[in-house]
């Protein structure tokens, strides 16, 4: 695992390069922006909206003493789906969805001789690859966890309108009050670092296959393992080091 | 002009590769052959710097390779085309933007210039209006095809073929080896061709480099080969049976 560590230590190096040809990256970049990000946008909704939905249900059938407020639930909303629902569950479904796709994508070329064919041709196919993929997901991943957080309020607003557990006005009361921006700084933050794990971890997986299809989906699995694990771990890390 | 001095190349505990020394000569088709598993694949990969080797040197006319960094390296890649077992086309790309591909990244031509050397190439290996097709839509011989005109686009000095006719019919095969052997002559490029057809190699052997467990057993050209006294050759080449009763008929 050690030695794994260090392959993969060795292979960031590689990527974290100036792309050979400027206008080439540039393409590249838009592709997967548009692959990585616009495709997820429809689940990062969905998921979003019954997230925050869940929530305020959760909180208002858990508040039933009259001394707490209303306006507490519209509070609790916003701060868990800012703090972890949008920034970390979020990152975790992207990891499912987009690890796969990466991790077996670069290992078919792998396994296809395609990584040889660049490399023979004087490309470096770690930094072609992988750091189009990294980036962009550096990009629009913030992104998409600010919809997230956009529809996970939503949520919350849509059981006040259609049921008569609370108000709408409690509701938009909570999630308004004592609102420090620093948590969407604390979550955006999260966001990017999960975003440059998902995406070189998948890399790393695909690039270093050997073998064939089998292998192939045993390394698109592992990459999902890894950067789920990874992702809980640095949310600890970063939390820690972020909030306390 | 390529040479390998004293190359050695293990895999563990496994030497592939023992002490070899050889040269491939510029505007001739340079043939390696040998057996399945006797190393021909990895002596290729050592030469065009996929493997590192564990000793000795290889030289690109007069440049020494082994000793090259990263980027020095590139430049000769550049002058490098290869040819792999599966074609290893790019299979996001279609056919036009596979031979593009080293154009757009090593030269700044425009695109119309870039498409008049993609269809100069498709004409070479006889794949006209091909432009279109993605690399899933070819049969195993366009995609061989396709894949010696993405070799040759950027002009190359160097041609590393391995195994280009394994899984094609005889006919197909046949084209194969005329085109390269063709393209060298042409070009006036140093071309080596991995192969254990023997079709090819009395056909296209200018020279030929007989590997036997690791080690070269036995150098020389298409006349050479039928006559030779080697045995572990002989073995080799007359291994079928249709070569066997070939081999009786001329001695009787
Ligand atoms: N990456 C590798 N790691 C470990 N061993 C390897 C590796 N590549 C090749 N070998 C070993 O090297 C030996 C020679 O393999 P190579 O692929 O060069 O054979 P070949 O002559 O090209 O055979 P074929 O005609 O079947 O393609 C084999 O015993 C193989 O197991
Ligand atoms: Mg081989």
């Amino acid at each position: 695992m050690l030695s794994r560590f260090g392959k993969y230590i060795l292979l960031m190096i590689q990527v974290i390069r100036k792309p050979e040809k400027g206008s080439v990256y540039r393409k590249q970049l838009i592709t997967e922006i548009q692959s990585l990000g616009i495709e997820s946008l429809g689940i990062v909704a969905i998921i979003s909206l019954f997230m925050g939905a869940v929530v305020a249900i959760q909180t208002s059938y858990n508040i039933d003493n009259p001394l707490i407020p209303a306006s507490t639930i519209g509070f609790t909303v916003r701060q868990s789906v800012i703090l972890e629902f949008a920034p970390t569950i979020i990152s975790l479904i992207l990891a499912g969805k987009v690890g796969s796709r990466i991790a077996s994508e670069i290992g078919t070329m792998r396994v296809t001789e395609q990584i040889d064919a660049l490399e023979i041709m004087g490309v470096n196919p770690a930094n072609f690859l992988i750091f189009p993929k990294v980036t962009a997901a550096m990009i629009i991943n913030p992104v998409l966890i600010i919809l997230s957080m956009y529809f996970g309020l939503i949520g919350g607003w849509l059981v006040a309108v259609i049921t008569d557990l609370y108000t709408v006005n409690d509701y938009v009361y909570g999630i308004r009050a004592w609102f420090d921006g620093y948590i969407i700084l604390y979550a955006l933050t999260k966001t990017v670092v999960f975003a440059f794990l998902i995406t070189s971890i998948s890399g790393f997986e695909g690039f270093i296959v050997k073998g064939g299809a089998v292998e192939v989906g045993a390394a698109s699995t592992r990459a999902v393992v890894w950067s789920s694990i990874m992702i809980i771990l640095f949310n600890l890390i970063l939390t820690q080091l972020l909030l306390s | 002009m390529i040479q390998a001095l004293n190359i050695s190349k293990s895999f563990g505990d496994n030497q592939v590769l023992k002490d070899i020394t050889v040269k491939f000569e510029k505007g001739k088709t340079n043939l390696i052959i040998g057996q399945s598993g006797s190393g021909k694949t990895v002596l290729m990969k050592c030469l065009v710097g996929l493997y590192e080797v564990d000793e000795g040197h290889v030289y690109f006319d007069e440049r020494d390779f082994s000793a090259m960094s990263f980027k020095e390296r590139k430049k000769i890649r550049q002058e490098i085309g290869m040819l792999f077992q599966g074609g290893a086309l790019f299979d996001s790309l279609n056919v036009e933007e596979n031979i593009m591909f080293p154009l757009t990244m090593f030269t700044n031509q425009s695109l119309e210039e870039k498409i008049e050397r993609v269809n100069f190439c498709l004409e070479w290996v006889n794949l006209e209006n091909a432009n279109k097709l993605y690399p899933a839509e070819l049969s195993g011989g366009m995609t061989k095809r396709v894949a010696i005109a993405r070799a040759i686009s950027l002009n190359p000095e160097y041609l590393f073929c391995d195994e280009p006719n394994s899984g094609l019919d005889p006919h197909t095969s046949g084209v194969i080896d005329d085109l390269i052997s063709r393209i060298t002559e042409e070009f006036q490029i140093t071309t080596i061709v991995n192969t254990h057809d023997m079709n090819s190699v009395i056909k296209i052997g200018d020279t030929i480099s007989f590997i036997y467990k690791g080690q070269l057993w036995w150098e020389g050209d298409k006349t050479q080969i039928l006559d030779t006294d080697n045995k572990e050759l002989n073995e080799f080449v007359f291994d079928t049976e249709l070569t066997k009763r070939l081999k009786k008929s001329k001695i009787h």
